[in-house]
C-alpha cells in the first residue's frame, strides 16, 4: 500500500491562494468565501464568530478555517449523502473558508444545520465540522462545533460524550443576538488551559 | 442508512507531529492535548466537490493567468501527476489550487517584505481539477528560495503550496512539493518535519525529460497519496 503524503503547513502567504474572493472580490464556483447562505437559503440564518487565539493567548491572524455542513434539514450535498427523503436546497452547499484577520477574527454567515445521523443510526446534535491551518501547524486541525440552544441532543451526541467532561465546553458555541443577528461564539484555543478538543478523524 | 465506510487513519507516520521544536511558530500554535479519536459518520466522509466551473482552465497555466503587460519572468516549468489513494486508485475530480513564491523568492502578499522584486506578470496562484485518471498538469515559473525568520540565516528550499481536496473532508490535505538536489532540504524545519526520509522523499518532485518540452520548458512530476478506503460502500452491500 501506498504511504499518504505528509502535510506541510499552509505557512503564511496562502491568500492568492486559498482565500483570493478576499483580495479582489472574485470567488471561484464552489468556494463562495465565508458568507455560505444567500438570502433564499432556507433555515435559520446565523453568524458563527470567534478568535483563533494561541499558547499566550494572543490572536493568531495568519490562519485559515474551513467549515463543512448539512443544510438546515440535515443533508450533506455529497453524492455519499443518499437520503432522498430529507431535501437538498439549491442554495445551500455546505463549505465555507476565511482567514482570521489582523485581530485573530473570523467570521461565517451560514444557517443552522439539521441534526444527521451518525453511526449505527443515532442522531447526531446539530453540529459544524471546522478545520484549522496556520503558519506554525505542519499538520491541520479538525474539531467540531455544536450548539448552546442544542442542550438535550448535546447531551446524548456520541462524539460529545467521547469527551470529557472538563473539555466538552470547548465545542459548544454560546448563542447569543446581536445587530438583529443570531451569533454564535466559538473561540478557537490552540493550547492553554482551554484548549479547543481537536480530533482524530 | 448503512454506515459509511470509513476513510483509513490518518497516518500519523507520515504527517508531522504538531509540535516541532525546530519550526518556532510551533511553539505557541501546537495542540499539546492528544487528539480525541473519532469513528466516521456522513459529517466526516463527505465535503465539498467541485466542478470544472470552479477551476477555469486558464488557472492551471500561471504563466498567463495574471499576466498584465507581458510574461512573468523566470524558468518555466511543467509540474504534473496523479493524484492517487493509498490502493494506487486515481482520485479523480479532485480539487487542486497551488500558490508560490515567483523566480526571486517573493510572495504577492502584504506580510511578505522580502527584499526581492514583485513581478507585475506573476500571482503564483493557480488551480485544477484532476482527470478522470486522477492527472493534473501546471504550467509555472519556477520559485526561488526565500529568507525567513525561523532562525538565524534560515531560507525556505523552493516549493509550491499544494491544498487537496479528496472525495471526502478527512482526505483534505496541505502539503508543499519541492525541486529535487535543492540543498537547502536537509536543513529547512518545514520539509525536515515530515517525519522520516522516505515522507520527506516523496515531498520531491522528479525531473522529467519525457515532460520536459523542447524549446519550451523543464518538466517535473509529483504523485500526491490521499487517504484511502477499505472499500466503497457498494463492494460492501
Amino acid at each position: 500500500m501506498a504511504k499518504q503524503t505528509s502535510s506541510q503547513t499552509v505557512g503564511p502567504y496562502f491568500a492568492y491562494g486559498l482565500t483570493p474572493g478576499e483580495l479582489t472580490g472574485i470567488n471561484y464556483v464552489g468556494f463562495t468565501g465565508n458568507c455560505l447562505a444567500s438570502p433564499e437559503t432556507q433555515g435559520e440564518h446565523i453568524v458563527i464568530h470567534g478568535h483563533v487565539i494561541d499558547g499566550e493567548g494572543a490572536p493568531v491572524n495568519d490562519a485559515m478555517l474551513e467549515i463543512w455542513q448539512a443544510n438546515a434539514a440535515g443533508r450533506y450535498r455529497h453524492s455519499e449523502d443518499e437520503r432522498d427523503d430529507v431535501a437538498l436546497d439549491e442554495t445551500f452547499h455546505g463549505f465555507g473558508r476565511t482567514g482570521t484577520d489582523r485581530n485573530g477574527q473570523y467570521r461565517f454567515d451560514t444557517i443552522k444545520p439539521g441534526p444527521v445521523p451518525g453511526r449505527g443510526n443515532v442522531l447526531q446534535a446539530p453540529h459544524v465540522i471546522l478545520c484549522v491551518f496556520a503558519r506554525g501547524m505542519l499538520s491541520h486541525a479538525y474539531t467540531r462545533m455544536y450548539f448552546s440552544d442544542e442542550a438535550d441532543p448535546n447531551e446524548s451526541d456520541p462524539v460529545l460524550n467521547s469527551v470529557e467532561d472538563v473539555r466538552r465546553p470547548t465545542l459548544i458555541a454560546e448563542r447569543s443576538r446581536s445587530g438583529g443577528q443570531t451569533v454564535y461564539w466559538f473561540d478557537i484555543h490552540l493550547q492553554g488551559d482551554r484548549e479547543t478538543v481537536f480530533f482524530d478523524v | 442508512m448503512v454506515d459509511p465506510v470509513p476513510y483509513n487513519t490518518r497516518d500519523w507516520d507520515v504527517h508531522p507531529a504538531y509540535d516541532y521544536g525546530p519550526y518556532a511558530s510551533t511553539r505557541l500554535r501546537a495542540p499539546k492535548q492528544p487528539l480525541v479519536k473519532i469513528d466516521h459518520t456522513l459529517s466526516e466522509v463527505t465535503g465539498p466537490s467541485f466542478g470544472p466551473d470552479s477551476a477555469p482552465e486558464l488557472e492551471a497555466d500561471l504563466t498567463r493567468n495574471a499576466r498584465i503587460n507581458g510574461e512573468p519572468l523566470g524558468e518555466r516549468i511543467i509540474v504534473t501527476g496523479r493524484v492517487l489513494d493509498e490502493d494506487g486508485r486515481a482520485v479523480p475530480n479532485a480539487m487542486i489550487e497551488i500558490w508560490q513564491a515567483n523566480s526571486c523568492g517573493r510572495y504577492i502578499h502584504e506580510i511578505d517584505q522580502h527584499d526581492a522584486p514583485l513581478d507585475p506578470n506573476f500571482t503564483g496562484a493557480g488551480r485544477t481539477l484532476t482527470d478522470d485518471d486522477g492527472r493534473y498538469t501546471f504550467l509555472t515559473i519556477r520559485p526561488g528560495a526565500y529568507p525567513w525568520g525561523n532562525h538565524y540565516n534560515a531560507w525556505r528550499p523552493a516549493h509550491i503550496h499544494f491544498s487537496l481536496f479528496g472525495p471526502g473532508f478527512a482526505a483534505r490535505l496541505v502539503t508543499q512539493m519541492y525541486f529535487p538536489g535543492d540543498p537547502l532540504q536537509p536543513i529547512d524545519p518545514i520539509f525536515n518535519g515530515a517525519p522520516s526520509r522516505e515522507a520527506m522523499a516523496a515531498l520531491v518532485s522528479d525531473f522529467s525529460i519525457d515532460i520536459t518540452q523542447p524549446e519550451w520548458a523543464l518538466g517535473f512530476t509529483w504523485d500526491i497519496v490521499l487517504r484511502g478506503r477499505n472499500a466503497t460502500p457498494m463492494e460492501n452491500q
